[in-house]
């Protein structure tokens, strides 16, 4: 590839990010894909591999007595200080990378191909199909139905083609709205809770200005009202602070007049919009690269940076939708602005708490799939996929999986996937491996025929799904609606997340990864039992009998086909191991009055197969 | 019996206890010389049977003639009584306040005691020096146990029997507790038997600002170190500290005086700074607004964390010290009976695999804390709620229990222990129906006769259905040093003890509990299959014997 000055570099130093420790010392490589980091100061081969797509910036800085220091920050999170002895070598791999980072050609998906043929690829796609889901809440039924009045994208540009709207509503309803709400987007279903008919619905701002009004906008709220008999009012929330709304008001657009609705309750939520989020994750991040900070300078930094704030925010409004349907059994109506950032976040936050499929692993796809993905959310805009308006990046996403990892800490049982699971979407989200967050919005997924040039992340995820189960989930949750507490003091740094590479942070010894191992076992031994029973049957030594041992597990076993899955993949914990590495890492710097122990120990992972780099 | 007359009323019907996330209970309140119970006299319900000694504060309100009064506990829980009739709750509530305020040790709790489970085992006699030592000697010869201090005249707080360098007699070691603050002179802590490194601790120098010094303080510190080898001191306080202690006599080992030693200073912080940044601590965990903000800034602005990540770097530097660059080390603060031994302490959970076991841990408190004349009564009369004013009172050792967990978050498969162990000593500091944290030291411990007449605490965590009940299910031998990390990121607030109140515990519980079972049920089908195999193949052996006729 022409972007490619030099391919490899010699003795270049790693630094770590916070520790004055000795670096490592390796070789990089720079391939089509992928910045390569191998570690030559080492015994045993230790590899960082940096995906270019996920690349946020690379600096270079200036020269100093060790050389010249290229410092690269990634999109999720990972960070590499290095240092290359000769300036000119810098110069072309901080070229190189700039390009790189910034596909002018082809995203990554176009060129990843995983060996597999057009009718797997296909299939792939089919995989996770978000219309199955509302045939699952019971669609349509006797007040709800699926409409194609979108088909073609002339009713709304940004939605997807199939829409859940109420019987009641007629077509003249549905394009009067479309013409009062910003950008044709109307009220349309998200969420059916079955046990009590209410609904969530989402749109965008009414273009209401200082006194608009829209009958047929009006019909709209009052069809989905009436589509839940049972009660007397639905909830309006608009997700913003109310100032902005107001503000909004004099361009033309605002929100409901509680006068000129009919029965409905109008609430704002007040949560920031993407460039307040932008700006708090800059906070965040700088408060993370803190070389040795106090614990107050550590607190009062993530106090000033808000995102806790936010995050906190966002699951208020979740809580408050799903109590409104649970409790109140009324049905709401989401919008912020446009309806795609914190209008799904909210949504989709709100239909985890009520509905314990979208805590399972199949679920939670469906759910991306459905409230952000077909409901357009600006992915390619929002990741800044491509060179485009700065302004338009912001953390939306992060922050919606940041809020389900703070529900998964409140129910440690209530999910069928864990942590690894999140990080691992997240990573997807950025890395454009895959077809599926590309674009902003279905429209423009098929006029770039991604269908046909890229692959779903969905059935690869699938696949390596016994990596991202929740060992404790308890399927005998059953249809329980969760009652997170969100008092401030619930909401935790994502540690797991921020600071994922920098593995000296992060417990050296993993309890998940131990419980795992043991389901592994688990399953392992259940078979051997099995094998062994039907031996002992054979001989007599053992009268016929079901289950392996006196008490069933509550879990079912694995099928066979996992456990080989399992066997293959899991990396077991062993303690010794773990914590030699912990060891190793800390370079005793004793003999100065300064000598930090610890801290932030650990140098980059050994070859780090997050974000793609599997198939290479 | 002097009770009766502190009791004014001794029971009242149709009193109604409230509970954060528990069910509401009425029933019928009795107060007894040691307890307040609460029972709804029907089966099956949960009776509350609370210590006065636990009892931190109280408040009381009156709507009409119903009296309601708040009782703040020294565990941080926070529970309503409603009493019906203003004379009778005015009348609980005043003697609740003298009865758990009572100063006499006379009268307190472990004294009448008497236990309802079979002894297997006397706790009291279950870490005694003696049989440290012949660990120790098992190791090195180079120890010897002294007992200079048997009549407590030497050092009041020290045991009568403590470790010293051989060569060091226990003349040298009166010269040398004359001139240590407390009459503490240095005394062993630790060996590290990997590589023979030591960790003393002793109380500040008495140096006085005229540089005062002591040839037999010099000697006895000195016996402690190889040919040619340097050692570190480590002073858990400032350097600008430990300079104003000067003018009160104290002061820090000089340069010229003490050349083999290298000096470090950490800034610790002083126990009536510890209580305040408990008190305000609390005060923001109890905080029911929804603002971020001030969560936030509240918990930085109370430095409980501070604390935390201050006392685990010193004992990481201390370890590091020890292991890595293969120096001995002694460590003192003023008195050297806080910081110190939250520093010592923790670097030998660090170091030890031992410490991280239930006995070992039990030894570990027994020996750094209690033996070493941490001065429990004092520092845990009062606890976050108290509005008498402090005296003596500091969470030192709450602190030393929140660092350990810190570690044990971090080495989760390390620890034979789990956080209920940690939970549970930090209860029974605070109040308990055993001996084991009664007194100052362990002079007064001897005086008082405890190992007589009270019931030693680890009577009852060390039989078998406790000790499976604190037992940490994912325990897996480690015999590595485990190094925490002290970043921010890296240290939480301990949700067990601060939280523990604030929210169910319904869904952690059942992780937990769905956590054992997995462990468990895996583990009992392993050995099924180990038992069914070697049936199977003993079958094998002897079926062609069935065979031949």
């Amino acid at each position: 590839m022409e972007h490619i000055l030099t391919p490899k570099v010699e003795e270049v130093k790693l630094l770590d990010r916070y520790t004055a420790k000795k670096p490592a010392i390796g070789t990089l490589y720079l391939t089509a894909t992928h910045l390569i980091f191998v570690e030559t100061s080492c015994h045993i081969r230790k590899e960082t591999w940096m995906l270019h797509h996920l690349i946020a910036t690379v600096e270079k800085l200036p020269l100093t007595a060790m050389g010249c220091p290229l410092h690269i920050s990634c999109k999720n999170f990972h960070v590499a200080h290095f240092v290359i002895s000769s300036e000119r070598d810098c110069q072309n791999v901080h070229q190189s990378l700039v390009r790189l980072s910034q596909p002018v050609e082809e995203l990554y998906a176009f060129l990843y191909n995983p060996k597999q043929d057009e009718d797997e690829r296909r299939n792939g796609w089919g995989f996770i199909d978000s219309a199955m889901d509302f045939k699952r809440m019971g669609l349509p039924n006797e007040f709800w139905e699926m409409t194609d009045l979108n088909k073609n994208y002339e009713l709304c540009s940004t939605y997807h083609s199939e829409l859940g709207i109420p019987k009641t509503a007629s077509k003249g309803t549905v394009f009067g709205s479309a013409k009062f709400r910003s950008r044709g987007r109307i009220p349309t279903l998200s969420y059916y809770h079955k046990e009590s008919n209410a609904a969530i619905c989402r749109c965008s701002q009414p273009l209401s200005g200082l006194s608009a009004r829209c009958v047929e906008d009006e019909e709209m709220l009052q069809a989905i009202s009436r589509a839940n008999p049972k009660s007397t009012f639905m909830y309006v929330v608009d997700t913003r602070p109310k100032l902005n709304a107001m503000a909004n008001r004099a361009a033309g657009k605002g929100y409901e007049n509680e006068d000129n609705y009919s029965n409905i309750c109008f609430q704002f939520v007040g949560i920031e919009n993407i460039h307040v989020m932008r700006n708090s994750l800059q906070k965040l991040l700088e408060v993370c690269a803190m070389k040795s900070p106090t614990m107050s300078d550590y607190l009062t930094g993530l106090e000033n940076s808000g995102w806790l704030r936010h995050i906190k925010a966002v699951m208020d409004a979740g809580v408050f939708l799903a109590k409104a349907v649970a409790e109140d059994k009324a049905s709401v109506l989401v919008h912020c602005s446009d309806g795609w950032d914190r209008t799904a976040q909210v949504c989709s936050l709100a239909s985890i708490l009520l509905d314990p499929f979208y805590r399972t692993i199949k679920g939670l796809m469906v759910l991306i799939e459905k409230e952000w993905i077909s409901m357009g959310h600006k992915f390619t805009q929002r990741c800044g996929h491509v060179d485009g308006d700065p302004k338009e990046v912001s953390p939306v996403f992060t922050q919606f999986i940041e809020c389900l990892w703070n529900l998964m800490e409140q129910y440690p049982c209530g999910f069928e996937y864990n942590e690894k699971y999140l990080l691992e979407i997240h990573n997807h989200v950025y890395s454009c491996q895959f077809g599926n967050f590309i674009g902003n919005c279905q429209r423009e997924r098929e006029e770039m025929r991604l269908y046909e040039r890229t692959f779903s992340v969905w059935p690869f995820l699938w696949e390596n799904r016994h990596q991202y189960r929740n060992p404790l989930h308890k399927c005998s949750l059953g249809r329980e609606v969760l009652r997170p507490s969100t008092l401030p003091l619930n909401f935790k740094f994502w540690c797991g997340m921020y600071n994922h590479f920098d593995k000296g942070m992060q417990p050296k010894q993993s309890i998940l990864d131990h419980l795992l191992t043991i389901t592994q076992k688990k399953a392992e031994g259940e078979k051997k039992m099995t094998d062994l029973q039907i031996l002992a049957v054979m001989d007599g030594v053992l009268a016929d009998q079901g289950s392996p041992t006196g008490t069933p597990p509550e879990q079912t076993s694995l099928s066979p086909v996992s456990v080989s899955h399992t066997a293959e993949n899991a990396k077991p914990l062993m303690n010794g191991a773990a914590v030699e590495e912990a060891e190793i890492e800390l370079v005793p710097t004793a003999g100065s009055e300064k000598m930090e122990p610890v801290g932030t120990v650990v140098s980059m992972e050994i070859k780090d197969v997050r974000g793609g780099t599997k198939f290479l | 019996m002097e009770f009766a007359e502190l009791i004014k009323t001794p029971r009242v019907d149709g009193v109604v206890l409230r509970r954060p996330f528990l069910p509401t209970v009425e029933g019928t309140l009795c107060l007894t010389g040691h307890h307040l119970i609460l029972s709804s006299r029907q089966d099956n319900t949960e009776e509350l049977w609370l210590l006065h000694a636990n009892i931190d504060a109280i408040e009381k309100r009156f709507v009409g003639s119903l009296g309601t009064i708040i009782v703040k506990c020294k565990d941080l829980r926070v529970i309503q009584l409603d009493i019906p009739g203003m004379e009778e709750c005015l009348n609980i509530a005043s003697s609740i306040e003298v009865l758990s305020t009572l100063d006499s040790v006379s009268l307190m709790y472990p004294l009448f005691y008497r236990p309802m489970f079979q002894v297997i085992e006397d706790g009291w006699k279950s870490f005694l020096p003696e049989d440290a030592f012949k660990d120790l000697e098992s190791m090195t010869e180079e120890w010897r146990l002294s007992d200079v201090n048997k009549d407590y005249s030497v050092c009041s707080s020290y045991p009568p029997l403590v470790a010293v360098p051989k060569d060091v007699d226990d003349d040298t070691l009166r010269k040398a507790a004359a001139f240590r603050h407390g009459g503490r002179f240095p005394v062993l802590s630790y060996y590290h038997k990997k590589n023979g490194m030591v960790m003393m601790r002793s109380g500040q120098p008495l140096t006085g600002t005229n540089g005062r010094r002591c040839k037999e303080d010099e000697k006895l510190i000195n016996a402690t170190l190889r040919a040619g080898k340097r050692g570190y001191i480590i002073d858990t306080r400032t350097v600008s500290v430990a300079q104003q202690a000067k003018a009160r006599g104290g002061g820090f080992e000089s340069e010229a005086n003490y050349p083999q030693w290298r000096r470090i200073h950490k800034a610790i912080e002083r126990s009536s700074i510890l209580q305040e940044s408990l008190i305000k601590l609390v005060e923001a965990c109890n905080d029911q607004s929804h603002s971020m903000d001030r969560w936030l800034s509240k918990l930085e602005a109370s430095n409980w964390q501070t604390h935390v990540k201050e006392i685990l770097t010193t004992a990481c530097l201390a370890a590091q010290c020890i292991d890595r660059e293969g120096a001995s080390v002694l460590v003192h603060g003023t008195e050297g009976t806080d910081s110190t031994l939250q520093v010592t302490s923790l670097a030998q959970i660090i170091l030890d695999p031992a410490c991280r076991t239930i006995q070992g841990f039990q030894a570990l408190v027994e020996r750094e804390w209690l033996q070493a004349g941490h001065p429990f009564q004092q520092r845990c009369s009062q606890s976050a709620y108290s509005n008498s004013k402090p005296r003596c009172e500091a969470p030192v050792f709450l602190l030393f229990l929140d660092c350990v967990w810190q570690i044990l978050r971090q080495f989760p498969c390390s620890f034979q222990f789990s956080q209920h162990f940690l939970v549970l000593l930090f209860e029974h500091t605070y109040a308990s129906q055993f001996g084991t944290f009664m007194g100052n030291s362990a002079s007064e411990r001897s005086k008082l006769n405890l190992s007589q007449k009270t019931v030693s605490l680890w009577s009852w965590v060390n039989r078998p259905q406790e000790v499976e009940r604190l037992s940490n299910p994912l325990y897996e031998a480690n015999c590595l040093v485990i190094w925490p990390s002290v970043a921010p990121q890296s240290l939480l607030l301990w949700e067990g003890v601060f939280l523990r109140w604030k929210r169910s515990s319904r869904c952690l519980d059942e992780a937990y509990d769905e956590m054992v079972h997995i462990i468990q049920y895996n583990k009992e089908l392993q050995n099924k299959v180990n038992n069914l195999r070697r049936q199977l193949a003993q079958l094998e052996t002897e079926e062609p014997l069935l065979q031949t006729p």
